[in-house]
């Protein structure tokens, strides 16, 4: 750190030159509260919130999206959408799902727990991680205009060539899904790169990878997940890109394309997908069981290895999503064997969630409810899955109803209820007040009813025969009537959602007549639960050193000779109390960030409407990259981007007292 | 999990005492963030360059127009392979000289290094030019979309590197770039390296392999 004096072509600090101006555009911001605060923060907790809440509105536009397609399905010959509305509104329904709903809340939950658990101060380029989020919302935001210009993509959320090309679809929906995926998938990239980097280089002392809490590594597997499977996905929606704009023949079967490629490539993003989608979920109810089982995970090792073995074998699977595309024999084989194999790793968490609950003190809150959900959902979810590796029960089922009711038991079963099952634990620690408890329950038993009520029928009706993404069905097939019961489940899942959002506002109203809540509601396990609620800008003060695994619950409990559970400390004395944060080194909110991300919608629609525009897009690209990196730091001393544990100056004698103005510097721009 | 607890310390400010609670390292791997950054992202570049590669080799049998065999003029190709591949020595140079402390040295080699990767470019350019000239439009047939979106790709992140280069001379010569941040011009190393690699494969894979 005493690199003051022999530096002379360092970047001036602020401390020691008082002539110095910013070389950057702006100053670094910085405010904390008030809308900017949130436009430029770089604090891995607002961004978290807010890919949670961007999450919970784009569900509520696919969750519309899905009730029009229930209800158009309510009675033979339905009417209220058109054929080609109804192919948009399917194919808007599963891309805002899959890529605005539940990744972003995978990444809610990773932005704001993986510091936490692993006892960092924030991510290792809180700056890439604002943009990640930026570049999603405004992906988001850019893939769902098409409905005001001109329509939404109709080629299902999969967009098959040659289907997806301009012949057979003409308008721009198309367009507007490949550069706004392309943008979501700059953002997930950028956030796995980051992730990455925190989990690997930026845990707390003692804490090494076998400590971590098993949430956090779920989020890593799956941003290495990630890290490959989007790159694929890209390259294949350049291959389409250049296609519709620039009249290429990588889907012209005319010129011998093989409309094949695009069904690798995209199954090859699209396995690692799913599994990068509930990877999270069974992360953190690997969290919560145990909380509410008063007991450790059973196989902490058996659980995190299984989670890698199935972010290996993610890759080979993916062409059992193909089985009836004519790719012969000896592949439908190899893929059915790898298919059959994958279940072996989850099947390993089940049994290893189960076993967790087992003699346990279960004590059935909300998200215990919600997790035992996941688990029985994901199960039966998971139980079909197995069947679809047998191929030619596949190829029976294939673009049937049956796949719909897999993979929604799966997705919704598996992943959301997992999700929501974190929304109701983590919700304290994130806003310093406990949802309702009876709502919360209320809320569960209403999403399990109207879940099993709207998926459960589609199994019958694809066994029936009943084709996906067909917009009517004719009367006299037997369809009518599970198709009545799946349109009513659908509008109670609605409704429990809907009991979800109020949740939230109600008991943020009546929690001002309660006590604050502690940093411990829950007697929970893993370090998170040490800070205050809600947590403070700079997480941890000290940084907590590790031991074990569920450090902070065998600082609260130890055992007796006979393995009894003992209370050793009060929660209190062992959690740690909110202090000013003064001496803690924290990273300085930027413009740049919202300013980049910015600038890649407004070139993809200069791709779809004008090449002048993408030219205005590209200047505010390149621009807002130079502002970043001409940024001035707000450590003299360190990169911007570089932050272990920081020395601050609260701990006692050791930690040396500033020995230039630089450090003091630095106390005030945590400011 | 049965282990047995006696006597340990449960105070959360017990932690503030503890010996390796100010640990020197930066990071718990001791390679830098944005090293490891750097270095995930170049392995996710590898997925990206391998969806394109995989293309290629689907495509490379065109139905019509000039037939890979027909256009390429390997000496042309070989030579200006050669001199990005050059480009990676001087890149090697330039970190060598700043990590010496030598800013004069890091800025020639590092200009050296564009020059060279512009030497490449201006190769494909003119190589683009021969092939549009004999009838290989970039929509004349599945080989030549693969081709050109393939070899662009590259190209584009040749292009990228090189002004990147020509951004770490421009920061140099402004005194941004300290010893002690050495690491940056490292770190655009390892990019640059990197397409030299990528353009290693594709050079074999659509120039040399006989098809």
């Amino acid at each position: 750190m005493a690199l003051t004096e022999d530096r002379p072509l360092a970047l001036p600090s602020g401390g020691s030159d008082d002539g110095y101006t910013p070389t950057g555009v702006f100053t670094r911001p910085t405010a904390e509260t008030g809308a900017r605060s949130w436009f430029t923060t770089v604090d891995h907790k607002k961004i978290g919130i807010m890919y949670g809440a961007a999450a919970i509105f784009f569900l509520i536009i696919g969750g519309s999206e899905a009730l029009l397609i229930r209800m158009q399905l309510w009675a033979p010959r339905g009417t209220l959408l058109s054929a080609n509305l109804y192919n948009q509104v399917y194919t808007m329904h599963g891309t805002t799902m899959v890529f605005l709903v539940v990744m972003p809340i995978g990444a809610a939950f990773a932005n704001y727990l993986i510091p936490l658990q692993i006892g960092a101060r924030d991510v290792a380029f809180p700056r890439i991680n604002a943009f990640s989020f930026w570049a999603f919302l405004f992906g988001g935001v850019f893939i769902n205009s098409s409905w005001l210009l001109g329509g939404g993509a109709d080629g299902g959320w999969f967009m098959y060539a040659p289907n997806s090309g301009v012949i057979f679809s003409p308008t721009h929906g198309i367009d507007f899904w490949n550069l706004g995926l392309i943008i979501t998938g700059i953002a997930s990239l950028a956030g796995a790169v980051n992730l990455i980097v925190t989990v690997l280089n930026m845990r707390a002392p003692g804490m090494t990878l076998m400590r971590m809490p098993i949430f956090t590594w779920m989020a890593l597997v799956s941003q290495f997940l990630l890290l490959f499977a989007i790159p694929v996905l890209t390259s294949a929606q350049v291959l389409l890109m250049l296609d519709r704009g620039f009249q290429a023949n990588f889907f012209n079967v005319s010129k011998g394309a093989n409309p094949l490629l695009w069904e690798h490539l995209f199954w090859i993003f699209g396995h690692p997908e799913v599994y990068l989608m509930i990877l999270p979920a069974f992360g953190l109810v690997s969290d919560i069981l145990p909380t509410f089982a008063r007991k450790p995970i059973f196989g902490y090792p058996f659980i995190v290895f299984s989670g890698i073995a199935i972010g290996f074998m993610g890759w080979g699977v993916w062409a059992h999503h193909m089985f009836v595309s004519g790719i012969g024999p000896i592949s439908v084989t190899t893929f059915s064997l790898t298919t059959m194999f994958i279940a072996v790793p989850t099947g390993v968490k089940i049994l290893n969630w189960t076993a967790t609950m087992w003699g346990g003190k279960l004590k059935f809150s909300s998200p215990m409810l919600f997790s035992i959900g996941l688990v029985t959902m994901f199960t039966i979810g998971g139980l079909s899955g197995v069947m679809h590796s047998v191929a030619p029960m596949d190829a029976q089922q294939t673009d049937t109803y049956f796949i719909v009711a897999h993979f929604h038991y799966v997705l919704f079963g598996g992943a959301f209820f997992g999700f929501m099952g974190g929304f109701y634990f983590y919700w304290p620690k994130a806003f310093g007040y406990m949802l309702n408890e009876s709502l919360g329950k209320a809320n569960f038993w209403l999403m399990l009813l109207g879940f099993n009520l709207t998926f459960a029928p589609m199994h019958v009706l694809g066994l029936q025969g009943m084709s996906r993404r067909i917009y009517t069905y004719d009367p006299g097939y037997g369809f009518e009537f599970w198709n009545k019961v799946a349109t009513i489940g659908a509008f109670t899942l609605a409704s429990s959602i809907a009991l979800f959002v109020f949740n939230i506002f109600y008991s943020k109203a009546k929690a001002k007549n309660l006590p604050p809540v502690g940093p411990d509601p829950w007697d929970g396990r893993t370090i998170e639960w040490m800070v205050p609620s809600p947590t403070p800008a700079y997480n941890f003060d000290p940084i907590p050193t590790v031991t074990r695994v569920d450090d902070f619950w065998y600082r609260k409990y130890g055992e007796t000779k006979e393995g009894k559970l003992v209370r050793i400390a009060s929660t209190a004395e062992v959690a740690q109390q909110r202090t000013d944060g003064k001496g803690v080194h924290l990273p300085s909110p930027s413009y740049w960030p919202i300013v980049l991300a910015f600038g890649l919608p407004i070139a993809a629609y200069g791709l779809i409407f004008s090449l002048w525009l993408a030219l205005v897009g590209a200047i505010i690209v390149v621009g807002a990259i130079y502002g970043w990196i001409m940024e001035p730091p707000d450590d003299p001393d360190k990169a911007h981007d570089d932050h272990g544990p920081d020395a601050h100056a609260s701990d006692g004698g050791d930690a040396a007292v500033p020995e230039s103005v630089d450090a003091v510097k630095e106390v005030e721009t945590v400011g | 999990m049965a282990e047995s607890l006696t006597s340990r310390p449960t105070l959360a400010a017990a932690d503030a005492q503890q010996a390796h609670a100010h640990i020197d390292a930066d990071t718990n791997t001791g390679i830098s963030n944005t090293k490891l950054g750097m270095w995930l992202f170049l392995a996710s570049e590898c997925l990206l360059f391998g969806g394109l590669i995989t293309t290629y080799l689907l495509y490379k049998h065109p139905l019509e127009g000039p037939t890979p065999q027909e256009i390429f003029d390997i000496p042309f190709t070989s030579t200006s392979s050669f001199v990005l591949l050059m480009s990676s020595l001087t890149m090697v140079l330039a970190v060598s000289a700043i990590e010496r402390g030598e800013h004069q040295r890091m800025r020639v080699w590092i200009g050296a290094t564009a020059a060279l990767g512009a030497t490449f470019i201006a190769g494909q350019i003119y190589e683009f030019t021969v092939f549009v000239r004999e009838g290989l439009g970039f929509t004349t047939s599945r080989f030549s979309s693969a081709f050109y979106t393939l070899t662009g790709f590259h190209g584009i992140h040749v292009t990228i590197g090189i002004i990147m280069l020509v951004s770490l001379v421009l920061l140099s010569l402004r005194g941004k770039i300290p010893e002690h941040r050495a690491e940056t011009v490292e770190i655009v190393g390892l990019y640059w390296h990197f397409v030299d690699v990528v353009w290693v494969v594709i050079f074999a894979v659509v120039y040399l392999i006989p098809s």
